[in-house]
């Protein structure tokens, strides 16, 4: 048993640092510490930086610009780019429609649209929720109809994050209402400029824009937009709900908040509050060493991970939250500068986590039924 | 970074286990509670008890993490042999003592000849390792120790103590012989004893409380691992009871309700092991003492916390069976519940590591 990287995965670790501290933009990195509005152009910007320098998509294969890094030198790297304070690279195209199209997609579909999402030409949203269909993803309505070379697709999507940013979509939609709900969803893709198509804004509660509503109103998508066969959407969906989750813990940008929260609540002599912030650092040790285990087994095994690694987006994410409401009580009430009201807003903001991405609860459906066979 | 064991550590947990299925069940358990000649020299054959000590003395010179795997077993299987009061004794001599004293000792406790006792803890120290009021005096060649130790584990069946005693330069470490006095089993059914020392004669070793922290982290990384162990069994065995137990028709396991509080078992276990890995890959690596006891006491945390949470959630889930002495999940409650609070609790731990 050896818990340490080894010295060729150090200095690969050393590698990322050292390119970070000369590369990530000091404006891009004080926006994300200080918790401030990201546009689109700051997400561009820092995606072109890594693309230029080759390491945008470090899990695809290297014919499609890929590094070839194992998942342990995939783990170090994300993990070292949540640590410096990056601002998150968006993953709709990156790491969920372009492992689509990689698994299921025509040659055409790839050299269209995956040389534009490795150089951040187009910029994706995914249209997965629907106002009756959230954890119960099946149950989706909105439809598509087969009109000779289109599909004419009605209906609409919900929480579509950036979707007022996004180029394209990508949908699963319903192409047969038979017996079996799952068999009749397929995986489209749609370009957002196409006629018919509104997207409406839901304002959360921190006040800010970044989910939206979509809707589409006899929306004309050419058949060539289709991944997968007609009514295999949800092997396409499953297959993704596989893919790379070795980093939804996000212990780097944790460790990262972790440390912050030490010194901003310096001031702070409660020892419940140190006790609180002592705890949490446990926690998160724990999370990180959990991790590395799963890490260490897939690259042994050379398996793709196992269900139970839904505990480290359940265990990650309470974590991020639990960091935040600490940040928030060292915070004195009374403040009101600029970085205590982006404080109070990312509060806010936080309770997401648990219920995105498949929700705390589903992760906790997922290992009750995969491994312990409930 | 590797975290399997190696094939020899593997290897010789899995013949412990095999051992410990055949001999040492639940209900064999009850009577080896009665005291088993047997368990300790079988222990003894499979070089457990030579494991952790020096070649110079007859040992394999075995670390934390070799002694993981062993602990991890002595947990499933919710065994009360003075293997970890022997372990702690003999190591403060290894480290304490004289060649001679060295020579007198290990030997036989490598091979199953002498079984020791830790006669620390005091009236009111609670985890207090410095919370020292035996005193020890020089009386002619040797040294006399004067005053009174709380639940020493394995005193009823240690042959030889180390006892530990204020001198005017603090607090020293000396080996004596055994005391009479009543035994008991604890919540969790190790034998111990109260002893008391009126004029005992003892010799002295040359440590005092750096040694006894070293060896008590030392421990508290052991026990963490057995804790995993004593948690493994009890989310399997709750895991099971969930499948076959109906009520309304229907095995418990298919309600949500249920399902959800178990995963968060299973998680909790995840979580332990991983600490677990780490107070003992540290306790082998690490030079520096702080880095040792930070390492430790957030070990010890999330194991007190994660010992709590299992083992009441395993009894809930039982439902009146979970109460009832006659299932092994109760006890494996009493192994965990101790266990919570062996060398220090999370509260003492959390002040412990926010200090360093």
């Amino acid at each position: 048993m050896d818990l340490n990287y080894s010295p060729e995965e150090l200095a690969f670790r050393d590698e990322v640092r050292d390119w970070l501290t000369k590369n990530l933009p000091r404006e891009l990195k004080q926006k994300v510490e200080r918790y401030e509005h990201l546009s689109k152009d700051d997400l561009l910007s820092w995606h072109r930086i890594l693309a230029a320098k080759g390491w945008v998509a470090p899990a695809w294969p290297k014919e499609w610009g890929g590094t070839g890094w194992n998942v342990v030198q995939r783990y170090i790297f994300e993990e070292e780019l949540g640590y410096a304070g990056g601002p998150p690279l968006i993953p709709f195209g990156l790491s969920m429609c372009a492992p689509v199209l990689l698994q299921f997609g025509t040659d055409a579909q790839k050299k269209k649209f995956l040389p534009r999402i490795f150089q951040g030409q187009d910029f994706w949203c995914q249209g997965y929720s629907e106002p009756g269909s959230g954890s119960d993803l099946a149950s989706l309505k909105t439809k598509a109809v087969r009109n000779e070379n289109f599909y004419v697709v009605n209906g609409q999507k919900i929480w579509t994050t950036l979707a007022h940013y996004a180029d394209w979509i990508f949908c699963l939609v319903r192409t047969d209402s038979g017996e079996k709900r799952q068999e009749g969803i397929s995986f489209l893709l749609i370009d957002m400029k196409t006629p018919g198509i509104t997207v409406r804004p839901l304002i959360l509660m921190d006040g800010a824009h970044e989910v939206n509503e979509v809707f589409f109103d006899d929306v004309k998508v050419p058949v060539e937009n289709r991944v997968h066969e007609e009514g295999k959407g949800w092997t396409v969906a499953k297959y993704l709900l596989g893919y790379e989750r070795m980093n939804t813990g996000r212990i780097g940008a944790s460790k990262r908040e972790l440390e912050k929260v030490k010194e901003f609540s310096k001031n702070v002599a409660d020892i419940r509050f140190r006790d609180r912030l002592a705890r949490l650092e446990v926690e998160l040790m724990a999370l990180e060493i959990t991790n590395l285990r799963f890490l260490d087994r897939m690259r042994r095994t050379g398996q793709p991970p196992s269900a139970d690694v839904s505990m480290l987006k359940i265990k990650g994410t309470e974590i991020q939250q639990g960091l935040t409401e600490l940040a928030f009580d060292a915070m004195d009430p009374t403040a009101s500068d600029e970085f205590s009201v982006a404080l109070r807003k990312r509060y806010l903001s936080m309770r997401k986590t648990t219920i995105y991405a498949g929700s705390n609860e589903i992760q906790r459906n997922i290992i009750s039924k995969m491994t312990l066979g409930l | 970074m590797n975290f399997d064991y190696s094939e020899e550590q593997q290897l010789l947990a899995d013949s412990l286990r095999r051992y410990l299925q055949a001999q040492y069940s639940f209900e064999q358990r009850k009577k080896v509670l009665d005291g088993s000649p047997e368990v300790w020299a079988k222990f003894a054959e499979m070089g457990l008890l030579a494991l952790p000590l020096s070649p110079d003395y007859g040992g394999f010179g075995g670390g934390a993490v070799d002694l993981m795997a062993i602990m991890e077993a002595f947990g499933e299987a919710l065994v009360v042999e003075p293997y970890l009061a022997t372990l702690m004794a003999s190591r403060l001599v290894a480290r304490a003592g004289s060649a001679a004293q060295k020579s007198a000792v290990l030997p036989a406790v490598a091979e199953g000849r002498l079984k020791m006792a830790f006669a620390h803890t005091e009236d009111g120290a609670r985890y207090d390792l410095a919370a020292v009021k035996c005193t020890a005096k020089k009386a002619g060649g040797h040294w006399v120790i004067d005053g009174e130790k709380k639940a020493v584990q394995g005193a009823p069946v240690a042959d030889k103590l180390v006892v530990s005693a204020r001198t005017p330069e603090g607090v020293a470490l000396f080996l004596a012989d055994p005391v009479k006095a009543p035994a008991r089993r604890s919540l969790d059914g190790f034998a111990e004893a109260d002893l008391v020392f009126s004029g005992a004669k003892a010799e002295a070793l040359s440590g005092g409380l750096a040694e006894i922290e070293e060896t008590v982290d030392f421990a508290t990384a052991l026990i963490c691992a057995e804790a995993v162990g004593a948690m493994k069994f009890s989310c399997d065995t709750t895991l099971e009871y969930l499948k076959t137990r109906k009520q309304f028709g229907v095995p418990i396991g298919t309600f949500q309700a249920l399902q959800h509080r178990i995963v968060d078992l299973y998680i909790a276990h995840e979580q332990a092991k991983s600490m677990s890995c780490l107070a003992c890959s540290k306790i082998d690596s690490s030079e520096n003492p702080r880095d040792r006891a930070r390492a430790i006491s957030a070990a010890k945390i999330k194991t007190a916390d994660a010992a709590r949470h299992v083992s009441q959630e395993a009894v809930q889930l039982h439902g009146g069976m979970g109460m009832s002495e006659e299932l092994k999940v109760s006890h494996a409650f009493r192994r965990l519940t101790v266990v919570a609070r062996q060398f220090g609790d999370a509260d003492h731990h959390l002040a412990r590591f926010a200090s360093i």
